[in-house]
Parts: C-alpha cells; structure tokens; sequence
C-alpha cells in the first residue's frame, strides 16, 4: 500500500495556523502553520532550545501561563509520554496505568495494555521496581489504554540506554501500526526519527525549517543505504557539519 | 512489614554465591567481593528494647550494690511496687486515665485543626492567603507561653489544658503538611492534567498520597508535643492526673511515686510513637528507604 498518499488525503487530526510562544519576551515560536494529518507518524527534530517542548506542550494543552497566540486545533482524546516515565510511585504499576480511565472495564484494558508492551504479571509491582525501560513500556501502556487520536511523546527514549531504545522503537512502531493514532515524536536523535517516521519536521528558529516525507517501508534498519540520503539532508537542516556529525 | 525484602544476607553468613557464580570462571581471579553495604543492614530482632533493656540493668545493678542513694534514685523494685501498690488502691487508673483523656482531647482537635488547615492552605490562593501567615504567627509564640493568658480566658480547667495541647499539636502538622501540600511535585500536576483528571481525583490520587510522608513527619512531631504539653500543664496547675499525682510526691519527698510517674509517661509515648510508626510503615509501604 502506499501509506503517505492515503495519509494525504485524510482530515488533520492537528492544525496549528500561526502558532506564537515567547517566554519573557523571547520569541520560542515564531508563528508556526502545520496539519499532521490523522493517524500520521511524525518525528520533530531540533536543537535543543529550539521549541520542541514548547511546540509540543502547546498542543497537549499543558502550556497555561506561555504567552502566545494563533490558532490551534487538536483531538480530543490525547496522550502524552514524557522523557521520565512519570508513574506515580505510591501506586501499583497496574493502578499507574489505569489513571484517569473511567469504565467499568477499565482494569480489564488496563491489563491488556499492559500485556501489550510485555509487562503482563508486573501489574502488582510498584514503580520503583521497575527497570528503566520497563517503566518507560509503562507510560507507553498508560497512554495507549486511552485510545488517544493523538499520542506526543516528548523524548520518551532519551533517558534509555541504546539497546533498550531500539527495542523500545520496534515496540512504539507495532503499536503504531495496531492502533494508528496520530503521533508526534519529539526527538534529538536523527537516526530515531528516520527509522520510525513516515514524516520528519525540523524545528529552527521558531519555524518548521524543514518538512520532509520518508516514504521508506517499515521495518526500517539503521543501516539501510538510502536512509542515508534522509539522514544528509536532516544533519544539513539541523546545520550539523561533517566533522560534527 | 509487606515490603520488599532485602536480598543481601547478613554478614558473616555462610559463603555465598558470589554474584557470576553460574558461569565456570576458569581463571584463579580474586572471587568477587561484595561491597561494603553503606545502608545500615538488616534490623537487629527487638532492637528498640535492647537499649532501655540495658539501662534498667545498670539501674538494678547499682542499686543492689548500694551505689544509689535510695531516697534520690529508688531501686527499680521499690518503684515497681509502688507502681502496683498505686495502681491496686486505683489512684494510678484514675490519674492516668485523666491525663490520657486530656492528651487524647487535645490531640484530635489539634491534629483535625492541623490538617484541615494545612489542606484549606495547601489547595486554594485564598486559604493560603489567610491562614498560613496566621499560622506562622503563631508557630513565633511559643506555646506554653500563651498558658497565662489562656488561664485568663478559660479558665483553669479542662477546656485550657486541651487547648493549648491542641495548639502545641497543631503547629507541627499544619507546617508540614502544609509543606508537603504545597510541595507537590510539578511534574505530577502536569500528569494529572494530561490524564484528564478531575480536580477532585488529582487530589485523590495525587495530592493526598504526596502528601501522606510529610503529614507523617508532623504527625510524630504532634505526638511527641502532646506528652510534652500535658506534662507541663498537669505540673504547673492541676488537681488531677499523673503530673498531679507527681507533684505532691514531690512535696513528700516519694521519688519512687516520680519515677512510676515518668514510666507511665514514658510508656505513654513509647506506645504511640511505635503506633504511629506501624501505621506509618503500613501507609508509605510504596517507599523502599534505608530503613525498610
Ligand atoms: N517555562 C519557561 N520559562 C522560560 N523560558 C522557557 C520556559 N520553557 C522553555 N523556555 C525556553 O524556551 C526555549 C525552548 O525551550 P524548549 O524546552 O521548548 O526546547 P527544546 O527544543 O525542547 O530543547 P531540548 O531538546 O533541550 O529539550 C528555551 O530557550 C528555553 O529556555
Ligand atoms: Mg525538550
């Protein structure tokens, strides 16, 4: 199938049309216009300081006090995944994931979800006896059991060690694929964003200095040749030179 | 507790498995050494007794030797007997059951006066803006000096006493839960917001729980501040109750009467601090801390 085209045509799940944060007078986000179409797969690179978080907070609502303006559209249900796992350590893993759910079946679905990122019989554990990684599969559960339409993922590998990362990608991917909602990965890591989206935005002084489709089929490997190419012109925009890179 | 158990065996344990035992190391390497652990280890069984326990030995030993001058530091028999000879003739039950009432008066309104206020200026602008100043005002004066004026105003009968325990309780909970309160983790409030939870849950879920080990510190601190208060307002001004019965001993020169006086007081506290603690332990069981 050819992803992208059918993903073209379909309506945008956000919409953001000339999107302003400054803090203090410092001009973060300098008038953005974006539509992620609905069950798309974006990454969002950038330096840091660069506005990825403030970009991403404004659509998860979280930025109250930021001054700003412009329009901005988002779903309704949306989930977040932070860098931390974020599980509240006086509740059982299970209880964690479960936060804020109502329905009767909720821990029904909760231990679904669970299952589903591998952690089926650690529902009873407290967070603090949890890995890194499997906290951070944890909060990937807690965010998926709401079905969200949109899931913001604001650097949720940064804090795990390489191999549980490409692990942790594998994983983000197949659920992806399984519940499509639209996604939007904040990410400083240019081989991530490659290997998973179908869409990669770099964030540059307040604006998306570049917006590029990788219409590459999945899965994809580090080492394919013509990511390469992707990999180029990402590092060009990012202003990261040979020796740099 | 149901805590997780520690895994490390006590020193001086027989041999054990050094961590990479499972794989044949074919080398003559130094075996692995364990870590000299920096936690305290594994609790001792009883430990809390084995202090006091050791004291009372000293005691007994020196009076029998007739180190002791018995008129200043009885012989812990004499005091035991006393004990029984007043608890037999109901003096002790009578006093020990008005002192309990004064401290348990005193304790509940402090301790309900120190949380509902701590949570009415934890949760909202307005609250913190009218009470928490007026709280540490108050937390300025020391208490026991209000006594005079409260004398003054109240009275010098029950409803005094139970009030100035009630502030001396007060006090430490409402600053500490109120800290706690206000401390709450900002990363959590964003959760709850992400997560879509209703004001009321956030507190529920969140708040209350985050709150829960400061409110414990105060708590502890407002247990020991309610034996301390009622031992001063039963031994300046009272008719009844164990301070009473220690004061006229005093007159008669009984330091055997004092000392079963002291135990009392000191069982008083030994016992709901140990409360506390297991109620404590029961709560906070999610943290893993040096002492678990
Ligand atoms: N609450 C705040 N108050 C003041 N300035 C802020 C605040 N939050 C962010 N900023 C500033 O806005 C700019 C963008 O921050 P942001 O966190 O969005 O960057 P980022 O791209 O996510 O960086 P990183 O990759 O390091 O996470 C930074 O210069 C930062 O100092
Ligand atoms: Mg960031």
């Amino acid at each position: 199938m050819a992803p992208h085209t059918e993903q073209l045509s379909r309506p945008a799940a956000v919409r953001l049309s000339g999107l302003t944060r400054s803090f203090e007078g410092r001009t973060v986000l300098d008038g953005i216009d974006l539509d992620l179409p609905a069950g798309q797969f974006t990454a969002l690179l950038g330096h840091s300081g660069s506005g990825k978080s403030t970009l991403l907070r404004a659509i998860a609502g979280l930025d109250h006090e930021v001054a700003g303006s412009g329009g901005l559209t988002a779903p309704e249900r949306v989930s977040v995944v932070f860098q931390d796992s974020r599980l509240l350590p006086w509740m059982r893993v299970l209880d964690n994931v479960l936060l804020g759910l109502p329905g009767k079946d909720a821990a029904d679905r909760g231990r679904a979800a669970l299952a589903e990122v591998g952690l089926a019989g650690r529902e009873r554990a407290w967070p603090g006896e949890l890995s890194g990684g499997e906290a951070q599969r944890a909060a990937l559960a807690r965010s998926l059991v709401r079905e969200p339409e949109l899931l913001l993922a604001d650097e949720p590998f940064g804090a795990l060690d390489a191999l549980t990362r490409i692990r942790m990608h594998a994983l983000l991917r197949e659920l992806w694929e399984r519940h499509r909602p639209s996604v939007l990965l904040v990410t400083h890591d240019v081989d991530e964003a490659i290997v998973l989206a179908d869409r990669v935005l770099v964030l540059d002084r307040g604006r998306i200095g570049l917006d590029l489709t990788i219409d590459r089929p999945h899965p994809r490997s580090y080492r394919e040749p013509l990511l390469g190419e992707y990999r180029e012109r990402l590092l060009a925009a990012l202003g990261v030179t040979e020796d740099h890179a | 507790m149901s805590t997780t158990s520690t895994t490390t065996p006590v020193a001086g344990a027989a041999p054990d498995p050094a961590p990479g035992a499972a794989d044949p190391a074919p080398t003559r390497e130094r075996p692995v050494r364990r870590r000299r652990r920096l936690s305290p280890g594994r609790r001792l069984p009883a430990a809390r007794l084995a202090g006091p326990v050791l004291l009372v030995a000293v005691w007994a030993v020196a009076s029998a030797a007739g180190r002791l001058d018995p008129a200043a530091i009885p012989a812990p028999w004499t005091v035991f007997r006393t004990g029984v000879h007043l608890w037999t003739d109901g003096t002790l039950p009578s006093d020990v059951l008005t002192s309990l009432e004064r401290a348990a008066y005193g304790f509940a309104i402090g301790l309900t006066a120190g949380v509902v206020l701590a949570v009415a200026s934890g949760l909202t602008r307005t609250g913190e803006a009218l009470i928490d100043g007026t709280v540490q005002l108050n937390r300025a004066v020391p208490t026991l000096g209000l006594i005079p004026l409260f004398i003054l105003w109240l009275g010098i009968g029950e409803t005094f006493k139970i009030a100035i325990i009630a502030i001396v309780v007060y006090v430490p909970i409402y600053l500490n839960t109120h800290a706690a309160l206000s401390g709450i983790d900002q990363r959590y409030v964003e959760l709850a917001e992400v997560q879509g939870l209703s004001r009321w849950a956030f507190i529920r879920r969140i708040v209350i729980p985050g709150a829960l080990p400061g409110f414990f510190v105060g708590l502890r601190l407002g247990v020991t501040g309610s034996w301390l208060g009622l031992v001063v307002l039963e031994q300046i001004n009272a008719t009844s109750g164990l301070g009473y019965m220690m004061f006229q001993a005093q007159n008669y020169g009984r330091t055997d009467i004092i000392l079963v006086g002291l135990v009392v007081y000191g069982i008083f506290g030994l016992l709901s601090d140990s409360a506390v603690r297991l109620i404590e332990r029961r709560v906070l069981s999610w943290r893993r801390t040096l002492s678990s």
